[in-house]
């Protein structure tokens, strides 16, 4: 594998490093957006169109954030004002994205738009291999770079970031410590769903280019399940971002090869969905980092336990 | 009787504001799009009930959507997000297909043997959810949905690998099924009288199986709390995974009718979406058996009756998935609503007692992604 290989393999994981950054703040805080998938796809649709008109694909981001932002905000406020249940919304939320975005982008299928530009960083793209993998790429990238890196330190070298565990992990506790727990979870929901906005427009202003129906190709569900195997820890769920960046460039590579394969090539992700799933839950999985305290951390890792439900007072 | 018909009123004035919101919604969506709201409307109703060709559409339609309910409202009982209900209705069309193409005989013998065919296969697939919940702990949202794909999948490479037509691979489809196979229909319509009494039937299998059985019983007890359900002495792990055979029996089914009774081949989209739908039926139907059937009815007038806007307006055709996407999302936030400001006004004694029979009240799943 060649070290152009390995870029388009980090730039093809971008949308998804930064969909499963986002759901893991969000799941932290205890509020599951299920939709992603229909998040991700109407705000590529909004993020091309936005960014087609302005000719800015800082515009088109803009509004891809604030459209992902807007469906979280309606499941929280389900969730928190009316006690409903964060699956059923997100599922609600799910369906009616992936329709809306087709019915309103209907006209821009197929139209050619703005494209992030590319920008090689300088100095930093001369470091061997780590360079033209990493930094000669474009903001577009970057941007989860820093994404991912901030979200790691604020979720756990930050006091801010510790009481977002608490909301998600013991709401009363946290209620008791004077933690505006409900506000908590609106700001992290929120910011989780403007970085699910963010991966639409890095679909369609990256790594797509335009938009078609089906453009997420399912990813978004996929982002779903790498939250889970990424143990709510953003690094690891990077990691596993990377992973299924990797099979994407590696099924289209694989294709022009064995042209017969195509539909069991493009089935694959699904299937290691599942297989990982499994394996995550392993007895042996989590026993395997017992004596190193490092890969135990990384390994370890339970899902929030406040999940899902709704904090009220009492 | 009496409470049946205060739980009607009670559903259709609670129902009714989020329902007159979403419908003035679409109609401005309407407007904003250039379109005739009006003129669009009289053009879906005639589309699904204008005359006898498009009624038997419609119950055509019908019939997939609510079989799938049915059998979700057996999951959503045990508490489980069956979102694999999709590949489940998938696979029991390739199941009716195999069948279909490879049995022989009249359609006596090979009609009843597609269907249960179908049926076998969904309860294969769904079983597959439960086992990989019950057994690997992958949350059923996620085994269902990975299998969901891989059944699309499947159809695919079925239909443009072994199966394709003589000469040509296109997804257009398989050949289609020889007259034997084929469901009989009603004059010259495309309703199924066989079809539509085979939805019926399953209603009011699952109506009776959640009303009046101990394992109707049972399986509420292990929705509610599993864990108490298994300290009972309740083999949970056994209701789970009979919850899932139960509605891939169902979807299946619904999937063999796509089948033989509405395509006669088999097509990618053999499943319709009707699997996905179903979901939006039942928290519709506030997860009630009773309900699944008239809602049911009306998700496939606004489906089929889309058809025609698509047909004279050239809208695309997922109008009709965004019109009962904002129906359902109006409905249950304005059933939540209603449920705090009743709350509200009882002061706030009690804890969060979700709605009872609130559509979209009853939090089916607590715990979201740990399995139980």
């Amino acid at each position: 594998m060649d070290t152009a290989t390995i870029a388009s393999i980090v730039g093809a994981a971008t949308p998804l490093v930064y969909a499963v950054v986002g759901e893991t703040i969000s799941e932290k805080a205890g509020v599951v957006n299920l939709s992603l998938e229909g998040s991700i796809m109407l705000s590529a649709m909004t993020g091309f169109v936005a960014a087609y008109y302005t000719h800015s694909v800082w515009v088109g981001f803009l509004a891809a954030i604030a459209v992902g932002a807007l469906m979280a905000a309606i499941i929280a406020f389900a969730s928190i004002e009316l006690s409903l249940n964060q699956i059923a919304v997100g599922f609600v939320l799910t369906l009616l994205g992936i329709k809306l975005s087709s019915f309103l982008g209907n006209s821009f299928v197929g139209r050619q738009g703005e494209a992030v530009p590319h920008m090689a960083i300088p100095g930093l793209e001369r470091i061997p291999f780590i360079g033209p993998v990493f930094f000669d790429q474009n903001l577009a990238v970057y941007g989860s770079y820093v994404v991912l890196i901030l979200a790691y330190l604020f979720m756990y070298r930050t006091r801010r970031g510790l009481e977002l565990q608490a909301v998600g992990e013991r709401p009363e506790a946290a209620y008791a410590r004077g933690i505006h727990v409900n506000g908590m979870r609106y700001l992290y929901a929120i910011v989780g769903g403007g970085l699910a906005g963010a991966a639409g427009a890095a679909f369609s202003l990256d790594v797509i280019l335009g938009w078609r129906e089906g453009l997420t190709s399912n990813f978004g569900w996929i982002a779903l399940a790498i939250v889970i195997f990424g143990g709510w820890n953003p690094l690891r769920a990077a990691v596993g971002a990377y992973l299924f960046g990797a099979l994407r460039v590696g099924a289209s590579q694989l294709q022009p090869v064995f042209p017969s394969l195509s539909q069991v090539l493009g089935l694959f992700p699904f299937v290691l969905m599942i297989l990982l799933l499994v394996l995550v839950y392993l007895p042996k999985f989590r026993t395997l980092g017992d004596r190193h305290g490092l890969v135990r951390r990384f390994l370890a890792g339970d899902p929030p336990g406040a999940l899902g439900t709704s904090f009220r007072r009492e | 009787m009496k409470v049946w018909r205060a739980d009607v009123a009670r559903r259709v004035s609670s129902g009714a504001w989020p329902v007159v919101a979403a419908v003035a919604l679409v109609l401005l969506l309407f407007v904003a799009m250039g379109q005739p709201p009006f003129r669009a409307a009289k053009l879906m109703w005639e589309g699904a009930v204008g005359d006898r060709y498009s009624i038997g559409n419609t119950l055509m339609a019908w019939v997939p959507l609510v079989l799938a309910a049915a059998g979700l409202v057996v999951t959503f009982a045990a508490g489980l997000w069956n979102i694999g209900v999709e590949g489940q209705v998938v696979v029991g069309a390739i199941a009716a297909t195999f069948v279909a193409r490879e049995m022989p005989g009249p359609s006596i013998a090979l009609i009843p043997a597609c269907l249960v065919a179908g049926m076998a296969g969904g309860v294969l697939w769904a079983a597959l959810v439960g086992v990989l919940k019950t057994r690997g702990k992958v949350n059923e949202i996620f085994g269902g949905l990975g299998l969901d794909f891989v059944a699309s999948g499947l159809a695919v490479y079925l239909i443009i690998g072994p199966w394709k037509r003589a000469g040509i691979a296109s997804t257009s489809g398989t050949d289609l099924f020889r007259e034997q196979a084929h469901l009989p229909t009603f004059a010259n319509t495309t309703l199924s009288f066989v079809a539509v009494g085979l939805a019926i039937a399953g209603v009011v299998a699952v109506y009776l199986l959640m009303r009046g059985t101990l394992f109707g019983l049972r399986l509420k007890a292990v929705g509610r709390n599993p864990r108490s359900a298994f300290l009972m002495g309740i083999p949970t792990e056994r209701y789970v995974i009979g919850a899932f055979a139960i509605c891939g029996a169902l979807a299946g089914l619904a999937g063999a009718i796509q089948a033989i009774g509405v395509w006669h081949k088999l097509v990618p989209s053999i499943s319709g979406g009707y699997g996905f739908l179903g979901i939006l039926v039942v928290l519709l139907a506030g997860f009630s058996a009773v309900w699944i059937a008239p809602i049911a009815l009306f998700f496939v007038m606004i489906s089929v009756g889309a058809t025609q806007l698509t047909l004279w307006l050239g809208l695309h055709s997922a109008i009709g998935g965004v019109i009962q996407g904002l129906l359902v999302l109006f409905v249950i936030l304005g059933g939540g609503w209603q449920v705090r400001r009743r709350r509200a006004r009882q002061g706030t004694a009690e804890g969060p007692s979700v709605g009872e029979g609130a559509p979209g009240g009853p939090a089916p799943v607590e715990q979201v992604e740990a399995g139980v």
